[in-house]
């Protein structure tokens, strides 16, 4: 019992020293001075631009990634033995590996106007670095792998004999995959996206590089807090943060109540294990 | 012929796991595919359903070649062991998936389920889950999904193995007048050998990816080709040259002419059934199958010397085994 405790102790401890109390304290200081403030550094064109950027990158970024990850986790799963195989599912994780900075760097070498593809495309009237794409790409780049990495296990559990028994019932494979396979998946493929949607919504050192952070025009959230905190213009800062908290609060909430609508009997689908 | 398997290999790397295999299944039939585990028995199935391609010989369903053809295109219904219910569906859309495929009018699906759900006795659950199923439910449910579409053949793959023994034997008795009351024809895998005498009315014995002898389950039993089927279609010794049942061992107190020696090593009861487990002179053990009765009157317990002698021996020239290499 009292090891029970002890146990409950540390871990609720751990939480509230290191992430509770100091996103408490955002909050906190956020509203310290009242509504008005905020209300004005939530509103100002630059915050406004940076809440709209960061919205907008995760829309394009997130349903790309999805259909990427599922494919790709169909590919692991199902691909049979392929040369490359291991070398795909090395790839997926690169950008777990490889710091933010780094892919950001990366990305600049490839499509900067110097770069090693970015002259012909600047040629052709694209700007990819110091511009929407590049962040896009960025975004992209850093959350690829939640996806895959939730689906790839449920998939795996499933096994082929729900699809082979569609088959056999005249559904062709693609009908099979959308009316079994997807929905018997599909608590691995959400927790997945509420990932890269955290992940898309955060992103900080990739994107920080290949944006350049023009306010109002290349200045995502995350930016915008840098900004606003490096300027000494601490309620626009932690505005920002605020908001930022608020957007991953949304696709949480977004998600539980998905889970709602999940008919009581279907508890023991096997991506719920990934939740609970 | 509902099912013609003419000459079928199919290899998964080095492994041979369906050896130049023929086999004709008639209309209307209950065919059992019987043989122990890697036999080759569930990779055939499979290549009947189109699930598997043999990389030899070709398959035709009712006259019509299905070598080519996908599993959706050759109107078979596929049961698997661990049922493959839908788990996101009730047990009514389950067994509608098939007629909603083919887009079917709404009534007709809903008449067409209601009379599938009274067939397999799953009435009153066509709300529920497979998860708040037992394994029986789920495989009846399982059974009803596969023939929605009227499958023009249906395979079952070990479909009772994930069952207790209760259940399973409960199911097989159901499946039996199930085929009687919709008489498709209808392939069942197992290694179980009682449960293949028990519910089909042909056995094809399966071996290392070949077909060891087809026939009715009693001539299987009473006349099997070679050692393999003997051993393996209920309980057979060796005894030197010949192959023997143990019911076909006479125990006796007293020698008789050409009777051997043996000692009683322990006595199994087996409700109407005895088995003695039997130590020969030289050591070679055996067991004799008697009745009730029969035991009571030789008072048979352990250590005790009695006299046996075979009434009845198979004996296999070295040629007989194993066929299908030619």
């Amino acid at each position: 019992m009292a090891a029970r405790l002890g146990l409950r102790f540390a871990a609720l401890g751990y939480l509230a020293a290191l992430l509770a109390f100091p996103v408490g304290l955002v909050f906190w200081r956020t509203f310290e001075d009242g509504l008005g403030p905020v209300w004005n550094a939530a509103t100002n064109p630059e915050a406004l631009h940076a809440l709209w950027l960061t919205v907008l990158i995760a829309l394009i970024a997130v349903p790309a990634n999805t259909i990427f990850g599922v494919i790709c986790a169909l590919v692991i799963v199902r691909g049979g033995r392929f040369h490359g195989k291991t070398l795909l599912n090395a790839l997926v994780d690169l950008p777990f590996a490889l710091s933010p900075v780094v892919i950001g760097l990366a990305l600049y070498l490839v499509y900067a106007r110097t770069g090693w593809f970015g002259g012909w495309l600047v040629d052709h009237g694209i700007n990819v670095i110091f511009a929407l794409p590049g962040m896009i790409l960025a975004t992209i780049f850093v959350s690829l792998p939640f996806v895959v990495r939730e689906t790839v296990p449920v998939l795996r559990e499933i096994g082929t004999e729900q699809e082979e028994a569609a088959w056999t019932l005249g559904a062709s494979p693609l009908t099979a995959f959308f009316r079994v396979t997807l929905p018997a998946i599909r608590w691995g493929v959400t927790y997945g996206i509420v990932l890269t949607t955290a992940r898309a919504i955060g992103e900080f050192g990739a994107v920080s590089i290949v944006s350049g952070s023009i306010a109002g025009r290349t200045e995502t959230l995350t930016l915008h807090v840098q900004q606003r905190f490096q300027g000494f213009d601490l309620t626009g800062a932690y505005t920002a943060s605020v908001e930022l908290a608020l957007l991953a609060l949304i696709t949480l909430l977004f998600m539980t109540l998905l889970r709602k609508e999940t008919p009581v009997g279907d508890s023991d689908t096997p991506g719920d294990e990934a939740l609970r | 012929m509902a099912i013609a398997i003419r000459r079928v290999t199919k290899r998964f790397g080095e492994f041979v796991a369906v050896d130049n295999v023929s086999l004709a299944i008639a209309s209307g039939s209950l065919t059992a595919l019987l043989g122990p585990s890697g036999s080759g028995k569930s990779t055939l199935l499979r290549i009947v359903a189109g699930l598997e391609h043999p990389d030899e010989g070709d398959v035709s369903i009712h006259g019509e070649d299905a070598t080519g053809l996908p599993p959706q295109e050759r109107g078979v219904g596929f049961v698997f062991q661990h049922y493959a219910a839908f788990k996101h569906m009730s047990v009514r859309d389950n067994v509608a998936f098939a007629l909603k495929i083919r887009k079917r009018p709404r009534d007709e699906i809903r008449d067409r389920v209601g009379e599938l759900l009274r067939l397999v006795q799953l009435e009153g659950l066509a709300n529920r889950y497979p998860s708040q199923l037992s394994g029986g439910q789920r495989q009846r449910m399982a059974l009803a999904r596969a023939l929605a579409a009227e499958p023009r053949v249906l395979l079952l793959d070990e479909p009772f193995g994930a069952l207790d023994a209760r259940v399973r034997k409960e199911l097989r008795a159901w499946l039996r007048r199930l085929h009687e009351e919709v008489p498709v024809t209808t392939v069942l895998v197992t290694h179980d050998q009682e449960e293949a005498m028990d519910v089909a009315d042909r056995v094809a014995v399966m071996n290392e990816g070949r077909v060891e002898q087809t026939g009715k389950p009693r001539d299987l039993y009473e006349h099997p080709a070679n050692e393999f089927v003997m051993s393996f279609v209920g309980p057979a010794h060796r005894l030197g040259e010949a192959w023997i049942r143990p019911h076909d061992l006479e125990v006796r107190q007293e020698p008789n002419g050409t009777s051997t020696e043996a000692m009683v090593e322990r006595v199994v009861h087996l409700g109407f059934e005895v088995r003695a487990e039997l130590v020969l002179e030289d050591g070679r053990r055996v067991s004799a199958q008697v009745t009730r009765n029969e035991a009571d009157e030789l008072e048979l317990r352990e250590g005790q010397i009695v006299f046996v002698r075979p009434s009845r021996t198979h004996v296999f020239s070295a040629a007989a085994t194993p066929p299908g290499h030619s």
